[in-house]
């Protein structure tokens, strides 16, 4: 975690990030997203969340975009001829952003005394983040959530499945 | 080495989270607003993992999983929403989807 | 000064509650189930509910009089209002003076009662007119065993909501809803005045919770400042003079006439308008203490008894004599209560309901044969085909003007004697009172020639019909006879045979009223003959008028021109209270619907409703339908709270 790798990894992200929002064509943003998302595994890794980061791979990278892919080309959607929201929107979209981001970085200097301050020094054990200790955490504390998660996707399953179906003629 | 403080992780979580913020108000293609969402959680993940690194705790990860979770069944859902409507309306483009107004 | 002899504390006992609650549960049934039942079973029921009363009150009667002198029976049926330092009860109290009240309540009411069933029997809304009757009659038992001011009012309110109710009983007239409406709103007058009675006696009673009854009132009474007494006193009677038709309250009594007549007997002679008198009867020992409202209450008296018996000579309205006369009545009664003269007051209202209603119920039997007519100058001559009307009529007749030997005589009396002699009346008063008995003595016997005697004036179709009444309606009229002959034996003059046995009873409640000199005997003895002498000239005069020489009064009349004019208005007082207190607040009232309502309150409301509609239909632009615009303004809220959290 040098800071040096940190800034690398930080510029690409960034340029990653832009190149979703800023695209014109959809497939061209989904791919970036991709991008983005292995970027964010490797983060992860830097991390220490080695079990996130596969997931991060395999859930979001893997399965995620790829259905955004699968969607856009089931759409058959082109490049538009605006890509971006009428100028005013726009301009509001870029202050707020930014009235956004200012107050976010000022809030984060500002609470330098506050107990967000601090390194990511060492200290943890050599298992921190590995399956075993997350799967500890998921049921033992989290195991309710974990339940009521599972009905959640069952529920998401369906409604895909019907709202997507085509009506039988 | 010196170690990166955890600030800069939440600046960058910040700036990640921004741009996806922009993205959802100044696209007009939903699905790509729709992506602009997903980067949205993703900063939010970054975060997350940055807070359960400092902090020495699991939670933060798990954490992290269920949000994927969450955004994969929203992100399922959603588009199969998409779907619906682009077939009744012909359009993915927002400023043509405003059907609930006054 | 008497003070309320007590004999000891008041016996409890559990059942005078049942005295009002049976002709209440009466009502309810001719409520509920009385169109269903039909008209038997409301016959029935009715009459038998206040029969059942009548009996319960006898009972109870004997069991006081079984007790020493002087005892009372009170009955706390259930708490009632606990408010601070207001505690009262539903409690019942019979003492003497409820019972004699409870007895004439429930006994006259009963024959009116049982009148009703035959004089309404053609009637199609037969149940709820005994619904109604059976009502009042629960409401003034309330009135007269409430052993409290605020349970006598409820009674006090229960009457007057019951005589509006059957005075409009046939409200499809709009004369006779007016009636009612005038009853009310008067009687309301009168209620406003003795609720500011009330209040204000309550604020003076000192520290401590209060119940208002009428033993604690008595031991507290001497400690209030006299012009506090005084004030509450006249107040007290601002509300006797609503509901006991006395001047200038009385207009209503003969608008009430309207009413079916047995009502007119029943509420507007017997019971309901003595209920002032009642209550003065019963605050005997406040009134004592201030004399000035002692002269107000004895001078009002006099002069409504002579002023309503002026009237009464001129009118045609078989009922509206009767209803001035009744007027003339409660005067005496007021002029006795005046004068100190409590007992003697009780013992005229309780010998007045014997023959006034004796009286009404016969003009009913008269209306009845006449099929409706009640205009004394088209009747004559019914002497020969009603009978028994004629002779109960002639009897109660003898007995209102005070010809010796019936009931009459010896309660009207011992009010002049009593009159004469006292302080707050004396010789005025006295020759006021006078003068008001010979006319009453007129314009009765007036009464009795033009209707029963001479040639028949109605028309062929009505003579034709002319029957006597039924079974149902004389022998209550018999019954009441009767009793207007043998019912002032129980008030002799001091030194007759058994003396005054009802002012004898009375006297633990009334004390002595005022200790008066007593009146040396040739005193009394000369009132007394005058009295007499009095009754007897009017008869002569009226046997004069109506039987020698008929034509003689319209003679007269022509003669005293805007004198006659006068009385047969009524003194225009109907036409005053119009101009002066009815046409303006009419005024106000509509100035208030026209422009105060629509203008002012619906234009705020309507004004309300419009400043939303504007104000929405600006905002309402917010909501394009369009989701980015949803999530700026989130994301514009996510940074407010940031700038406040980071500013903080």
């Amino acid at each position: 975690m040098s800071p040096v790798v940190f800034m690398m990894m930080a510029v690409l992200l960034v340029a990653a990030a832009l190149g979703v929002v800023l695209h014109r064509s959809p497939i061209r943003s989904a791919l970036s997203l991709v991008v983005t998302m292995f970027l964010l595994a490797v983060m992860f890794l830097l991390l220490d969340a080695h079990m996130v980061a596969a997931l991060q791979v395999i859930v979001y990278a893997g399965a995620v975009v790829v259905l955004f892919l699968f969607v856009i080309m089931l759409l058959n959607l082109r490049e538009d001829a605006r890509a971006m929201a009428r100028a005013s929107k726009v301009v509001a979209a870029l202050v707020c952003g930014g009235l956004f981001l200012f107050a976010v970085l000022w809030f984060l200097v500002s609470a330098a005394g506050r107990g967000i301050d601090g390194g990511l020094e060492g200290g943890v054990p050599a298992t921190f983040g590995s399956t075993e200790l997350l799967a500890e955490r998921l049921f033992t504390q989290f195991l309710f959530a974990f339940e009521v998660t599972s009905v959640l996707l069952l529920v998401a399953i369906i409604g895909a499945v019907v709202l997507a179906k085509r009506k039988l003629a | 080495m010196m170690t990166v403080p955890i600030n800069w992780y939440l600046m960058l979580g910040a700036v990640l989270f921004t741009i996806g913020a922009f993205g959802v108000l100044a696209r007009r293609n939903v699905i790509v607003i729709f992506m602009s969402i997903e980067l949205m959680l993703n900063a939010v993940n970054l975060v997350f993992v940055a807070f359960a690194r400092q902090l020495h705790s699991m939670d933060g990860q798990v954490a992290v999983f269920f949000v994927m979770t969450v955004a994969a069944a929203e992100a399922a859902v959603g588009l199969a929403i998409i779907i619906t409507v682009f077939r009744n309306r012909e359009t993915v483009n927002a400023d043509e989807l405003n059907l609930m107004r006054w | 000064m008497h003070h309320e002899a007590m004999a000891g504390a008041p016996t409890t006992v559990h059942f005078l509650w049942l005295i009002p609650a049976l002709p209440l549960v009466g009502a309810l049934f001719n409520l509920f189930l009385g169109r269903r039942a039909g008209r038997h079973a409301v016959g029935l029921v009715a009459p038998g509910a206040v029969g059942a009363a009548f009996l319960v009150a006898a009972y109870a009667v004997v069991q006081l009089v079984g007790l020493p002198h002087g005892a009372v029976l009170l009955d706390i049926a259930w708490p009632w209002i606990a408010a601070g330092t207001l505690q009262v009860d539903v409690a019942f109290r019979l003492d003497a003076l409820s019972a004699v009240m409870v007895l004439v309540v429930t006994g006259v009411g009963f024959l009116i009662h049982v009148y009703s069933t035959g004089y309404m029997h053609d009637e199609p809304d037969y149940a709820r007119y005994f619904t109604y009757l059976n009502l009042f009659t629960s409401a003034m038992l309330i009135l007269v065993l409430a052993d409290n001011l605020p349970l006598l009012f409820v009674g006090w309110e229960g009457v007057g909501l019951c005589s509006y109710l059957l005075i409009g009983f046939w409200y499809t007239e709009e004369a006779n809803a007016s009636a009612g409406k005038k009853a009310f709103l008067v009687n309301r007058i009168g209620d406003a005045g003795f609720l500011l009675g009330l209040f204000l006696l309550f604020w003076n009673l000192g520290p401590g919770t209060h119940s208002l009854s009428v033993s604690e009132i008595a031991q507290h009474a001497k400690a209030i400042p006299l012009p506090i007494v005084t004030a509450i006193c006249l107040l007290f009677f601002v509300g006797a003079t609503g509901k006991s038709a006395q001047l200038p309250l009385y207009v209503w009594l003969p608008d009430a006439m309207a009413g079916p007549t047995p009502v007119s007997a029943l509420i507007h002679a017997a019971t309901m308008v003595t209920a002032g008198v009642y209550m003065i009867a019963r605050l005997n020992f406040l009134f004592l203490l201030s004399p000035t409202a002692m002269t107000v209450v004895a001078t009002v008296g006099a002069l409504t008894a002579l002023f309503a018996a002026t009237i009464g000579v001129a009118q045609t309205d078989i009922k509206k004599v009767l209803a001035y006369s009744t007027v003339s009545q409660l005067g005496y009664m007021f002029l006795a209560v005046g004068v100190g003269a409590f007992s003697a007051g009780i013992f005229h209202l309780m010998t007045h309901a014997f023959f006034k209603g004796l009286l009404f119920l016969g003009s009913g039997s008269v209306i009845h044969a006449m099929s409706g007519e009640q205009d004394i100058r088209k009747m004559g001559g019914l002497r020969a085909h009603l009978p028994v009307t004629y002779t109960t009529f002639l009897i109660g007749t003898l007995a209102i003007a005070g010809i010796p030997g019936l009931a009459g005589f010896f309660s009207k009396d011992e009010i002049l004697a009593r009159t004469y002699a006292s302080p707050f009346g004396g010789p005025q008063l006295w020759a006021v009172g006078a003068i008001a008995a010979g006319l009453t003595s007129f314009y009765m016997f007036r009464l009795v020639f033009l209707t029963f005697f001479g040639e028949c004036r109605a028309d062929e179709h009505t003579r034709h019909h002319i029957h006597e009444s039924p079974k149902s309606m004389t022998v209550p009229l018999m019954v009441l006879a009767l009793l207007s002959v043998v019912g002032g034996y129980v008030g002799l003059p001091a030194h007759w045979l058994w003396g005054n046995r009802f002012e004898a009873f009375l006297e633990p409640v009334l004390g002595e009223g005022l200790h008066v000199e007593h009146l040396s005997a040739a005193t009394e003895y000369t009132l007394m003959g005058t009295s007499v002498a009095v009754a007897l000239f009017g008869l002569a005069v009226a046997y004069l008028f109506y039987v020698v020489q008929p034509g003689f009064p319209m003679l007269l009349a022509y003669k005293a021109g805007a004198l006659y004019r006068l009385i047969v208005n009524k003194y225009y007082v109907d036409e005053l209270y119009d101009a002066v207190f009815v046409r303006p607040t009419l005024a106000v009232s509509t100035w208030l619907w026209r422009t105060f309502d629509v203008e002012v309150v619906d234009g705020a409301v309507n004004g309300t409703a419009e400043a939303v509609g504007a104000s929405s239909s600006v905002w309402r632009r917010w909501q394009s339908g369009n989701v980015q615009d949803y999530a700026l303004s989130m994301l514009v809220g996510a940074v407010a709270i940031l700038g406040y959290l980071a500013l903080r």
